[in-house]
């Protein structure tokens, strides 16, 4: 839950903005960590002084989701630990990592998916809009329909297509004029409708991986959310259908805000504006822990980055 | 996010960033009642355990109260309908005692040896085969176990065994524990095969390596590595004998016997109580009450074996699952 | 690329093949036919069964059997209508007991229950405890309770609620084993749209469960349709008229099949038979309707 101490939530309608290039320093043997930019936030003037390699100066930076001191616990182990994001309205961000460096964690917790999780517990804060998602009073149910989300593997309902794309607008009780316009529009902003417009009623099981999950988007956008969370969305799809959902990445940037997970860093170099590296620290005790190592312009990550392990990564050294 | 779909109509829609957008914006008490309705269902069971034990044991203290445990327990006459009734157990417990005995003998290695075959040695499609005719064997009626028992059993155990024409009596123990060994077997079988399936392949692959043979493997590391569940499956065919009743009634015969010989006619504590009740007793005499004295002593003891067989199979869950 | 063999030996001619299989011991092949054996007695014995109640009761097995009541005096005469018709009233008010109480149950254990609370998992264990329990002790709970304590007598009402507590557990655990088959990723699709946990249980779970629950519904229910003892209990017998509600006395075909092997003569032990291949027959419907679902619905995902 969230720490009722926790920083105050930000100006839910500002435009906040950081460089997001924040190592933080911490006990590391090698020393090799320095502070480099000042913690607060910055006005969206100030900081486009310091603007970083690939800023796209046309767009203000509008920060949609932040996250202050975040760590997950599952029962007393610390997976996550202590990270601080912010991520930009209608921009993809991607998080990338080796494996177990706890970027899934850090996403099921935007739409509070982690709650399904017996014993995951939340630290520090994740305001959305300047709310703060594990506030008492906030219901899940209302973040998950703001913020949705594509799992790792396509888990389309053992239903009709049609089905599954009218089953949030369905759960959510909306009066809908015409169930039919709004599956065409989903499926058409999905890149789906050609494909399947004939075949409507038939199982969204028989489709292919590609367009289950290009269904799986089709459906969460049915619902008019604001932020589309994806969990390695290609991870099991061949490079033909990821390029495909990659296409469809970029034209969905445009009204919504994303955020993927990706083990594949081609991936987020193609797709994301932003980037935030992961990684894992093995602490005194031995017990990892996920940590973000920094957070800043896609281009910049993948050209100049600022801290070495980043560039070790990168450049496969390591991971 | 621009142009949102123009069809869609949210009416409880609040602005992002507004006061409060992220609360609750519908009621849904519905959730709260489903919660309860499925509780109530739940507790069901749980009110059966409590009335099973109110109704048995409220009347066995009623009991007690007129009759001592010290002479029920340690009695050796059974006759509670009796001019002068004498309510000592242990012609019961012996019969009880005997027919399980002989069910188990045949249960036991027959179960053991069909979950070996079934989990270690035969190919799939022998096993779809075999499954579900152990199946069709644990789903025959017992009253059709019975009347088997009694019709077939018996008259081929008179003929083998050449008796003084004495013995073997019309009701005898030996054909009621033959034939409900048969019926427990496909408990033992399955449940035994469950906890050897559960053992993980890679001991018996370390086994092969090392050079073991099929039998080897068998009896040396999936049934010792699987042998928790395989008690639990055995205490749970035990405590299925000890409990049945049609069987018994029909095959065994209705007149307490403290004699150890199967082939003479024996009364289990089961067969006391269906014959009992069925015989139309008046509520709350002393032998209306005997019925739950005797089901309460048949509840306690299936309720241990229970206990034991549940607490093993988590054991062998927990390490392998 | 070729890859040259390192220099051996030989093997020397005289030495026996090094890995040729000599066969399987005796010792082996011993153990295999005892095997096989266990597994024989068994099956030899459902055979036996089944081809004996055949033979006994095929002159009994015509339209008598279904056309006329039982009777204790005309044994040319006797039929078991009433008996089927009890079994079928029995059997249906059973299942309306039993399967919703059951697969509530089952859902509030696998979607609800925080297994780390004592109160859910005593629930559970009890449900596992009461699955062993004999089902006369269930007599005994249903003739102190329903039929003499409520005052209910021997009727179908009492019989159908005695049989479904009998049930119950094999229903929750059953309906639990389908529940928890349902791939995690559908409840975390369903939810991650905004919809509620129940609706999530309701229009995903549930569907996606209902081939596992029915066929464990058919299991319980095959379970019940043998059960004599407990109606013996209760005070079921004789009975020459169909139930007409569940107030009405009745008979069933287990305690038919009880009544006719206890009577002496011989014309009733066929009469015995042949309602035993009808009780059988009934079952086997039962089972074929369970596989039939089984195949019809292999997992999908």
């Amino acid at each position: 839950m969230s720490d009722p101490n926790g920083s105050p939530s930000p100006p839910a309608t500002s435009s906040v903005f950081t460089t997001g290039t924040r190592i933080r320093v911490h006990e590391s043997p090698a020393g090799a960590m320095t502070e480099s930019t000042p913690d607060q936030p910055v006005s969206v003037a100030s900081a486009s002084a310091g603007v970083s390699d690939g800023e796209d100066a046309d767009r203000a930076y509008e920060s949609v989701i932040t996250t202050r001191d975040l760590s997950v616990f599952y029962g007393s182990y610390q997976a996550v630990r202590e990270v601080d994001m912010n991520f930009g309205k209608n921009r993809i961000t991607a998080m990338i990592g080796p494996s177990g460096c706890g970027k899934s964690t850090v996403l099921r917790c935007f739409n509070r998916m982690n709650d399904l999780i017996a014993g995951a517990r939340v630290e520090g804060t994740i305001t959305y809009h300047g709310q703060d998602v594990y506030a008492p009073d906030v219901d899940t149910i209302e973040v998950r329909r703001r913020v949705g989300m594509v799992f790792q593997k396509p888990n389309p309902f053992p239903k009709s297509i049609y089905d599954n794309v009218a089953y949030g607008p369905r759960v959510n009780g909306w009066k809908v004029q015409s169930m039919d316009d709004v599956v065409e529009e989903a499926l058409t902003r999905a890149a789906l409708w050609d494909e399947v417009k004939d075949k409507l009623k038939e199982s969204a099981l028989a489709l292919s991986g590609g367009q289950q999950q290009r269904l799986c988007i089709a459906r969460c956008i049915a619902v008019q959310p604001d932020v589309i969370l994806m969990d390695e969305p290609c991870a099991s799809l061949d490079p033909i259908a990821t390029s495909k959902i990659e296409d469809l990445m970029r034209e969905l940037a445009d009204d919504y805000t994303i955020i993927i997970v990706t083990h594949n860093m081609q991936q987020a170099a193609r797709v994301s504006d932003r980037t935030a590296f992961f990684t894992a620290d093995v602490d005194d005790d031995g017990v990892r822990h996920g940590r973000l190592v920094e957070m800043d312009w896609t281009k910049k990550i993948f050209t100049n980055p600022s801290d070495p392990r980043t560039e070790g990564y990168i450049s496969g050294r390591f991971g | 996010m621009s142009a949102p779909p123009s069809t869609l109509v949210d009416k409880h829609a609040v602005a992002a960033g507004a006061e409060g957008f992220l609360r609750q914006q519908r009621a849904r008490n519905g959730e709260k009642a489903v919660f309860v309705v499925l509780l109530l269902a739940a507790l069901v069971s749980v009110a059966t355990t409590v009335g099973i034990v109110i109704s048995l044991f409220v009347p066995a203290f009623q009991f007690f109260d007129e009759v001592p445990i010290t002479d029920f327990l340690f009695g050796a006459n059974w006759s509670p309908t009796f001019a002068n009734p004498q309510f000592g157990v242990w012609p019961l417990i012996v019969g009880t005692l005997l027919i399980t005995v002989i069910a188990s003998t045949v249960a036991l290695p027959l179960g053991l040896g069909s979950a070996v075959y079934l989990s270690e040695y035969a190919k799939d499609r022998e096993r779809r085969a075999l499954k579900p005719a152990l199946e069709v064997l644990a789903g025959i009626p017992t009253v059709i176990y019975g009347f088997f028992a009694l019709t077939l059993v018996t008259p081929l155990l008179r003929w083998i065994i050449p008796g003084d024409g004495e013995v073997p009596q019309i009701y005898n123990a030996l054909s009621a524990g033959l034939v409900m060994g048969i019926m427990i077997i496909p408990t033992i079988a399955s449940l035994s095969e469950d906890a050897m399936s559960a053992v993980p392949s890679g001991l018996r692959q370390g086994a092969f390596a090392l050079g073991s043979n099929r039998r080897q493997v068998s009896t040396r590391v999936v049934v010792p590595a699987a042998l928790s569940g395989i008690t639990a499956a055995f205490v749970l065919g035990i405590s299925r004998a000890i409990g049945e009743t049609m069987i018994v009634v029909m095959a065994a015969g209705l007149q307490p016997n403290t004699s150890w010989n199967p082939l003479e006619i024996h009364q289990t504590m089961t067969a006391f109580i269906a014959a009992t009740a069925a015989g139309d007793i008046a509520t709350g005499t002393v032998v209306y009450k005997t019925i739950f004295a005797v089901g309460a002593l048949l509840f306690v003891m299936t309720f241990v074996m229970n206990m034991i067989s549940i607490r093993l199979v988590r054991k062998y869950r927990e390490v392998y699952e | 690329m070729t890859i040259t063999a390192p220099p051996t030996s030989p093997p020397s001619p005289v030495d026996p093949p090094l890995l040729k299989a000599t066969g399987e011991p005796l010792r082996e092949r011993a153990f295999k036919w005892m095997l096989w054996f266990c597994m024989a007695v068994g099956l030899i014995t459902l055979v036996v069964l089944i081809t004996y109640v055949l033979i006994k009761g095929w002159g009994r097995l015509d339209s008598r059997l279904i056309q006329n009541m039982p009777s204790s005096v005309l044994p040319e005469t006797a039929g078991a209508q009433s008996a089927i018709t009890g079994t079928l009233w029995l059997m249906t008010f059973t299942a309306i007991w039993s399967l919703p109480t059951g697969i509530l149950a089952a859902i509030y254990l696998e979607e609800y229950a925080d297994p780390n609370r004592w109160y859910n998992r005593a629930i559970e264990i009890n449900v596992l405890n009461l699955a062993a329990v004999p089902s006369i002790v269930f007599g005994i709970l249903g003739l102190a309770f329903i039929s003499r304590g409520l005052g209910f007598g021997p009727t179908v009402l009492t019989g159908s609620i005695t049989l479904a507590l009998l049930v119950l557990p094999i229903v929750v655990i059953a309906s639990r084993e389908a529940i928890r088959a349902v791939p995690q990723s559908i409840r975390a699709g369903s939810l991650a749209l905004g919809a509620t946990h129940w609706q999530t249980i309701y229009r995903q779970v549930l569907p996606a469960a209902i081939p596992g629950i029915a066929t464990g519904a058919i299991l319980a229910l095959s379970r019940a349709i043998g059960e004599a003892a407990p109606l013996l209990m209760l005070g079921v017998s004789f009975v020459r008229f169909n139930p007409d509600g569940l107030m009405s006395t009745f008979t069933a075909l287990p305690v038919q099949i009880y009544n006719w092997t206890t009577e002496a003569r011989p014309e009733y032990t066929d009469l015995a038979a042949a309602a035993s291949v009808v009780l059988l027959v009934l079952l086997l419907a039962m089972n074929s309707v369970a596989i039939y679902i089984r195949n019809k619905t292999q997992r999908r995902w």
